[in-house]
């Protein structure tokens, strides 16, 4: 038997996106920034609470589903999951709820992420002070944490410094693509960094986090929620609001996949797991890197942005350097990325933000809407196990 | 046994130690300063009328300004009080001192125009104690304050005379190296380093070697392996060094690499004698290090080419 991802091509939408501010200290509970972006979310489609039956979250998230249906006022949960490897789960929920959907399980799905992360529980602090447990998770960091490799910029820089060896780019290229984002996030008021562009100077001058990472290559590190609703096509295209279409959703673990550090396997600077998702995509959706528009491409630290490029064929392996220099990943140039100000420039709220930018660029609301936005490709966490989306016109 | 310093404290205890006579009266003009200084409202303090509603013949002094009256002030090569205990103290290598404790009991206020006399002596000297800031005694000095032969108050002052732990200097940080996790898996390895063996899982089945380690050979499944002693040569593949944020015991811009072992395998440690010129392709070899009491780790050094 034979998988047909297929079936799942435009059976369902988002039909509400809903977010709260993005700050670096929310000032409340994660559970309020989870239940605020959910019933704004439902708002902007003109659903209520009660008509939720499937919700899908992120393994990381620290509110479970019985406390926001609780303090949200849901009825009854039909289906609900979660999805692992944090932000690697992004579109994977998304998946989750047009499988759910597709399958009749479910009619409402709301999949959310919201968190303190800057306030309470920063990511990127290590995880120096993790228990130490006989699992295999815990053992898995032990090949890392007792040599001082500690932070996901660290274990990313390993896969950049190579990528930079091996292609005999500088860190230029990292430096275009926080140019190109903070470019964008200059001119969104929802994003942290509104009114505040970068210069490629400014990019190179940068203190090091951890080489070859520099300060303005990493992601910011953000308090806020984001939510989405999610139905079938049918049902969207009656609501409040334009849906976006998920033309395809795809997640991906491939030969020498791991939680952040896939040194292991014949090359560190290709992402199997994300060719995986782009082989799906495309099959499912009948396109080709030819028909996206604009990219939403998981950025919680420059150089995978890079490698994301080249396995959704929209460079070939090595030149993403050149791709995106010259402002062609800006708005205007001939493949913008991360209108919103991706999670550099508008926040980190592990990809859910870049969703719901997909949905703006489907709608045409953008704060940096380009002339063209029929398809749009939103990637996941990288150096994960990893997942991504194709959003479409109605 | 009784060290012959603290003999000599304790013949100390309980003699009358130095005297003091005030400068000058207490006076409103100082008492007004002092409040001001500290911020204290109180009118019984400033303001005749309201002293005597309070049934006083005139302004008071604050309690607390007790200790000021007769204060040496800075005058350098005056005689300190307690100078004979500190003496003795200081020979004896207790060159540290912090004070710890002050207690005060004022059986009256002091009004203006009183000439204040002060007298000190050593209350007690405790046994020798073992403190965060290295071995002391206690020490508590007495002081009576008097206006004429009345008792006005008196002052309990406690320090602690200590001997500063030896010239080490300070650990910046007493942070440790992360420990290993382990599981049924990855024990064997952990074992190895402590033996200074760099083991590599090997499948007994078909020879597959692999790291990290787990329980089945993905190429044929077999649950079945041992391990073989890497000889703990290999070329740099990739590294990185970590600055931001800080995290002790580690240095700002440490040096991590991930090597390709001569036997294949790729292996994750941190780089020692590093310069600066780390580089992709360059040889190194393992060595183990014991970084503290009870971590040995494997590192990798740079051959020279």
């Amino acid at each position: 038997m034979t998988t047909d991802a297929s079936a799942i091509r435009d059976r369902a939408a988002i039909a509400g996106i809903g977010a709260t501010e993005f700050s670096k200290d929310s000032g409340r509970s994660e559970l309020s920034l989870a239940v605020e972006c959910i019933a704004s979310a439902l708002d902007d489609c003109g659903l209520r609470p009660a008509d939720i039956d499937g919700m899908c979250a992120y393994s990381m998230e620290n509110n479970p589903d019985v406390s926001i249906m609780r303090s949200l006022g849901g009825r009854e949960l039909k289906w609900f999951s979660r999805v692992h490897y944090g932000g690697g789960a992004a579109c994977g929920v998304v998946l989750q709820a047009c499988a759910a959907i597709t399958a009749g399980i479910a009619e409402v799905v709301v999949v959310y992420r919201a968190m303190n992360e800057r306030s309470f529980q920063r990511f990127g602090a290590g995880v120096q002070n993790q228990p130490r447990l006989p699992t295999t998770e815990s053992s898995h960091f032990s090949w890392y944490a007792p040599f001082g490799l500690l932070t996901p910029a660290s274990w990313v820089a390993m896969c950049a410094q190579r990528y930079l060896h091996e292609f005999g780019a500088t860190t230029e290229a990292f430096g275009h693509i926080a140019v190109a984002d903070r470019k964008h996030a200059a001119t969104n008021p929802a994003a942290w960094f509104y009114g505040r562009p970068i210069t490629m100077d400014d990019h190179q001058s940068s203190r090091w986090i951890v080489e070859p990472l520099r300060l303005l290559d990493c992601c910011q590190e953000s308090d806020g929620g984001v939510a989405l609703v999610i139905t079938s096509t049918e049902r969207a295209r009656d609501l409040k609001k334009k849906p976006a279409v998920i033309r395809a959703a795809a997640q991906g673990i491939a030969p020498g996949t791991e939680m952040m550090t896939p040194y292991y396997r014949e090359s560190i600077t290709d992402l199997p797991e994300m060719a995986l998702c782009a082989r799906q995509l495309y099959a499912t959706a009948g396109l080709g890197p030819r028909d996206l528009d604009v990219g939403i491409v998981y950025d919680h630290f420059t150089p995978f942005v890079l490698s994301q490029l080249e396995e959704f064929g929209l460079c070939k392996r090595g030149e993403a350097g050149d791709f995106v220099a010259g402002g062609n990943i800006e708005l205007g140039g001939g493949f913008p990325i991360n209108t919103h100000g991706g999670q550099l420039g508008e926040a980190y709220i592990h990809g859910m933000n870049g969703i719901a930018e997909g949905v703006r660029l489907i709608r045409g609301t953008s704060a940096n809407q380009p002339a063209r936005a029929e398809h749009v490709l939103v990637t996941a966490g990288t150096g994960v196990p990893t997942s991504a989306l194709i959003l479409g016109q109605p | 046994m009784t060290e012959s310093y603290l003999e000599e404290l304790k013949k100390l205890v309980g003699v009358a130690g130095s005297e003091a006579v005030a400068h000058y009266p207490s006076s409103e003009a100082m008492i007004h300063h002092w409040c001001d200084a500290i911020g204290d409202a109180n009118p019984i303090y400033t303001d005749v009328g309201a002293a005597r509603r309070f049934g006083f013949d005139g302004v008071v002094a604050p309690p607390t300004m007790l200790q000021a009256w007769t204060m040496p002030g800075l005058k350098p090569g005056e005689p300190k009080p307690g100078g004979a205990m500190v003496e003795i103290f200081e020979k004896a290598g207790f060159t540290g001192v912090v004070a710890t404790n002050c207690e005060q009991e004022y059986p009256r206020y002091i009004g203006a125009g009183e000439r204040i006399s002060s007298s000190q002596s050593l209350e007690s000297v405790s046994d020798l104690k073992t403190t965060g800031l290295g071995e002391g005694h206690f020490v508590t000095q007495v002081w009576t304050y008097r206006s004429g032969d009345e008792v006005v108050g008196t002052m309990r002052f406690r320090m602690l005379f200590f001997r500063p732990r030896a010239s080490e200097p300070r650990a910046p940080s007493k942070a440790r190296r992360p420990r290993p996790a382990m599981t049924r898996d990855s024990e064997f390895f952990w074992q190895g380093v402590e033996q200074g063996k760099l083991l590599i899982q090997k499948c007994a089945d078909c020879g597959e070697l692999r790291h990290p380690p787990g329980p089945m050979c993905p190429q044929c499944q077999s649950l079945e392996w041992d391990a073989v002693e890497a000889a703990g040569g290999g070329t740099i593949y990739s590294f990185v060094r970590h600055h931001h944020p800080h995290i002790p015991p580690f240095e700002v811009g440490h040096p991590i690499v991930l090597v390709e072992l001569d036997e294949g395998v790729r292996i994750v440690a941190d780089l020692i004698g590093a310069s600066n010129n780390i580089a992709i392709g360059q040889r190194v070899q393992v060595e183990f290090t014991k970084v503290d009491d009870d971590l040995t780790l494997p590192q990798f050094r740079i051959l020279k080419a």
